[in-house]
């Protein structure tokens, strides 16, 4: 294998480190109304708190996969980073709105006990956490799709350009993947009514999330697929549906890594339609992106090579140890009195 | 305005706004694991009480800073995508390394401290925030070295066939001489700020308690007890504070020294001297246009800008004109050395930066630290044996100490980012063919207007915050030992 190609693979690990990790909290964001609606203000409140606890340790680091993938494709395949973010410029900024407020949401929300600072609070974290995974799907789709790439490696394209039925889709399977991972995960994390509620959710929302995954898979097989790629779908739809039948016996651990695996078969879907391009154009004369012609130097690909072989085992071992530290359930019951500032 | 322009502008407004909070970050991280550690080895509740005051003070800022930052990552290849294809093999490099080494060990240890309270051993919760000041420290490294590498392009080559700069020594890009000194200088300012604010919030803290009377009219012993705390941290604040601006003082020395060995025309553009002199004096003020014609030196130090840039009051400083000269050369000579595809990189019309800029900014950079510096000397000098001041001067003091570091930071940077042009990598590419060719100055136009609001928004939200919880205080003691391995039912300590 070559340099190029293993950083190949490493981008799309990254990818899949991102979906499965932020990919939960985007779903527990997204849920606050939906789970967190309790028979009262002060339960829903509760309701809330639960919810947003569970990922308050983890979001953070969950989101660095983005800036890590990010980093890695700017270092391993400058062209890659130039062209992917230069053509999504727009769709890119509302993504950086979204995790902005989003964030902002996360950290200031419990910071006054007062009823419309949480509320514009929640409205943040519930809008960033629907359109940065709708907007990032429907970016990933329109990669695999192909864009108008001149021979400079340029987006010759517009806005409307990245609005078409496929990529829309995509978005909507990533939104739909991340609540159906974020129920499962709630189901996982938390007890009492708001497991039951999102184990029930969850299964809903999976089946709803499968429907639009397999029309978008198959889309883009019957397109490009290649013969691993089939297989990387089927597997999908396997660990898709044996997710949610597990989430219906009450296995939740068990549905959560399902719903990672079918996260890490879309990502590996996706890289395996790419390959050997990274961004394929749908231009007659344009220039098609490939592992070759936008990766780095060999020297730079072997220093990254190095850096990842040393880190990445670092970074997973202490990421795994939070979530150790953090593994009890938590119910209303664990929620301490809102802060004294009005 | 054209695409670049705009560009330009969002850069600036977007970068200057992220660092208006990462030396915060940075300073007072370290302040508040080591009160955190002052607890842990002597239980003595003040210094709980300070490490969660200043913590939550901490977090509310720093919640801002990465925010932006995820931004700024981003940027580089949305707005500067020519930029990123030309020195991405040598650039992208650190920004990787910064997320892999630094990102994740900030963000995930920062999540165990926050919400780690009575859930761990208080030793490993304690060496959580250690964590997390080592990381913002590492990560200041790698985007530093990115962009020393853009004030002084070294362990490069060009390639012809890919037609870009590549990596030839990755160790030369990390210890670049001018990485070598601006690292420590931007770390030492960070310090120096993170120490101010501590010291501003506290000596407000002390004075406020200080003065409170009982409704009886006598002094409570309660607040004695509090004002004697915030007295502590004020001390601490100031010493810190002190001692990195001294240090700031020496790399900064060093910096401009190396500085004008590399990028000659910014010492001349910091002074707007347009002759090459020796014994060049160094003007405190000036009016005029700063044009070369007719500007009139208000106060001048002599020979002091010689010292400055060479360590010699009779040195020789190279004037504008000059280093105008000496710019044209260097790009006739790289693109002599690497042929007409680097050729079109290095065109431009008048090698020289916006001189009042460069010029009132290295004053202002120097002039808000110096002053801030004095404030810490007064607060040092006015808190010894344990008094507290009282009274306007002290009041302002503690108001506006915290940001004159700041602000001094945000001019700093202005300066070395303008002295740099229109070089987007010095010598070797303009900023002008940097910029991303397809995207229109309507979007980034948009995007700029959109930034600046939500950013102006966002700040707005931030201070009111900061100062509820300044204005609140410390919450009272509470162990948190009393509840560890407690009750699997009980509350938690922290939650969202």
């Amino acid at each position: 294998m070559t340099l190029p190609t293993f950083w190949f693979i490493v981008i799309g690990v990254l990818w899949t480190g991102f979906l499965v990790l932020e990919g939960f909290d985007f779903g527990v964001g997204s849920l606050l109304p939906a789970l967190g609606q309790g028979r009262n203000p002060a339960d829903t409140e509760k309701r809330r708190r639960v919810m947003l606890t569970t990922i308050g340790p983890h979001w953070d680091g969950n989101e660095v996969w983005l800036l890590t993938a990010g980093g890695a494709t700017f270092a391993a395949f400058p062209h890659w980073y130039a062209t992917m973010f230069s053509a999504f410029y727009l769709p890119l900024l509302l993504v950086l709105v979204a995790l902005i407020v989003r964030n902002m949401g996360f950290e200031y929300r419990g910071k006054r006990d007062n009823d419309a600072w949480r509320r514009n609070w929640d409205w943040c974290i519930i809008g960033g956490s629907i359109l940065a995974p709708l907007l990032i799907g429907v970016a990933l789709t329109n990669i695999v799709r192909g864009l108008p790439i001149d021979a400079d490696m340029e987006f010759s394209g517009n806005l409307f350009t990245l609005l078409n039925p496929m990529s829309l889709l995509g978005g909507l399977v990533v939104l739909g993947l991340s609540l159906t991972h974020g129920s499962f995960f709630l189901a996982l994390k938390t007890e009492g009514g708001i497991r039951q509620d999102a184990q029930a959710l969850g299964t809903k929302l999976g089946l709803g999330t499968a429907v639009l995954a397999v029309v978008l898979l198959l889309w883009i097989g019957l397109t490009n697929g290649t013969v691993a790629s089939w297989i990387t779908t089927a597997l999908a739809a396997v660990a898709l549906l044996a997710a949610i039948f597990m989430n219906t016996k009450g296995r939740e651990g068990w549905a959560f890594i399902g719903t990672a695996v079918t996260m890490g078969m879309a990502v590996a879907t996706y890289f395996l339609v790419l390959f050997p391009n990274v961004m394929p154009t749908t231009l007659t004369g344009g220039t098609s992106l490939t592992i070759e012609n936008a990766a780095s130097s060999p020297l730079t690909l072997t220093i990254m090579t190095w850096a990842a072989l040393i880190f990445t085992p670092i970074a997973l071992l202490y990421t795994a140890w939070t979530y150790w530290v953090f593994r009890k359930r938590l119910g209303t019951h664990h929620i301490p009195k809102p802060v004294a500032v009005s | 305005m054209d695409a670049t322009a705009l560009a330009r502008w969002q850069f600036a407004i977007t970068t200057v706004y992220h660092f208006l909070f990462v030396p915060i970050t940075i300073g007072m991280s370290f302040i508040v694991a080591f009160f955190n550690l002052m607890w842990v080895r002597t239980h003595k509740p003040e210094w709980l009480r300070l490490t969660k005051f200043f913590g939550k003070l901490f977090l509310i800022n720093f919640a801002l800073g990465l925010v932006t930052g995820i931004v700024q990552e981003f940027q580089f290849g949305m707005n500067w995508s020519d930029y990123s294809r030309f020195v991405g093999d040598i650039f992208g490099a650190p920004l990787a390394f910064e997320a892999l080494l630094a990102f994740f060990m900030e963000s995930t240890f920062l999540g165990v401290w926050i919400f780690g309270w009575g859930r761990l051993p208080e030793k490993i919760h304690m060496a959580c925030i250690w964590l997390v000041h080592i990381g913002t420290v590492l990560s200041a490294y790698f985007i530093l070295a990115a962009n020393s590498f853009m004030q002084n392009p070294v362990g490069f080559r060009f390639n012809p066939d890919t037609g870009r700069a590549e990596m030839a020594d990755f160790l030369a890009v990390l210890v670049n001489k001018v990485q070598l000194v601006t690292f420590p200088h931007v770390i030492t300012a960070s310090y120096m700020t993170g120490g101010a604010v501590v010291m501003g919030v506290a000596l407000w803290m002390a004075m406020k308690h200080s003065n409170a009377k009982t409704a009886e009219g006598t002094k409570s012993t309660d607040d004695a007890a509090e004002a004697s705390m915030y007295l502590k941290a004020t001390r601490i604040g100031a010493w810190v504070s002190l001692v990195a601006s001294l240090l700031v003082i020496v790399t900064g020395d060093i910096q401009g020294k190396i500085m004008t060995e590399v990028q000659p025309m910014k010492m001349a553009a910091a002074e707007a001297i347009y002759e090459t002199q020796t014994g060049a004096p160094f003007s405190i003020l000036s009016v005029g246009s700063l044009d070369g014609n007719e500007a009139t030196r208000i106060i001048e130090v002599p020979g002091l800008l010689s010292f400055l840039a060479t360590g010699d009051f009779n040195g020789k400083v190279v004037g504008i004109n000059e280093a105008r000269e000496m710019e044209k050369a260097l790009a006739a000579k790289v693109s002599d050395q690497y042929g007409p595809q680097v050729a079109a990189l290095v065109q431009d019309e008048t090698y020289t930066p916006v001189i009042p800029l460069t010029y009132w900014t290295f004053r202002l950079m120097m002039g808000l630290g110096f002053l801030s510096s004095l404030i810490s000397i007064a607060v040092l000098w006015a808190t010894r044996r344990g008094q507290i001041p009282q009274g306007w001067f002290w009041r302002q003091a503690a108001i506006w100490n915290p940001l004159l570091p700041v602000f001094a930071i945000s001019f700093g940077w202005i300066f070395t980012e303008i002295g740099r042009q229109p070089w987007i990598v010095y010598g070797l590419m303009t900023t002008a063919t940097g910029v991303s060719p397809r995207v229109s100055a309507g979007e980034v136009l948009f995007s700029m207007v959109v930034y600046t609001l939500l950013y102006a928004v966002l700040a707005v939200i931030e201070v009111k915050l900061f100062l509820t919880y300044v204005k609140r205080g410390a919450e009272p003691f509470e162990d948190p030992r009393d509840h560890a391995d407690a009750d699997e039912d009980a509350p938690l300590q922290f939650a969202y």
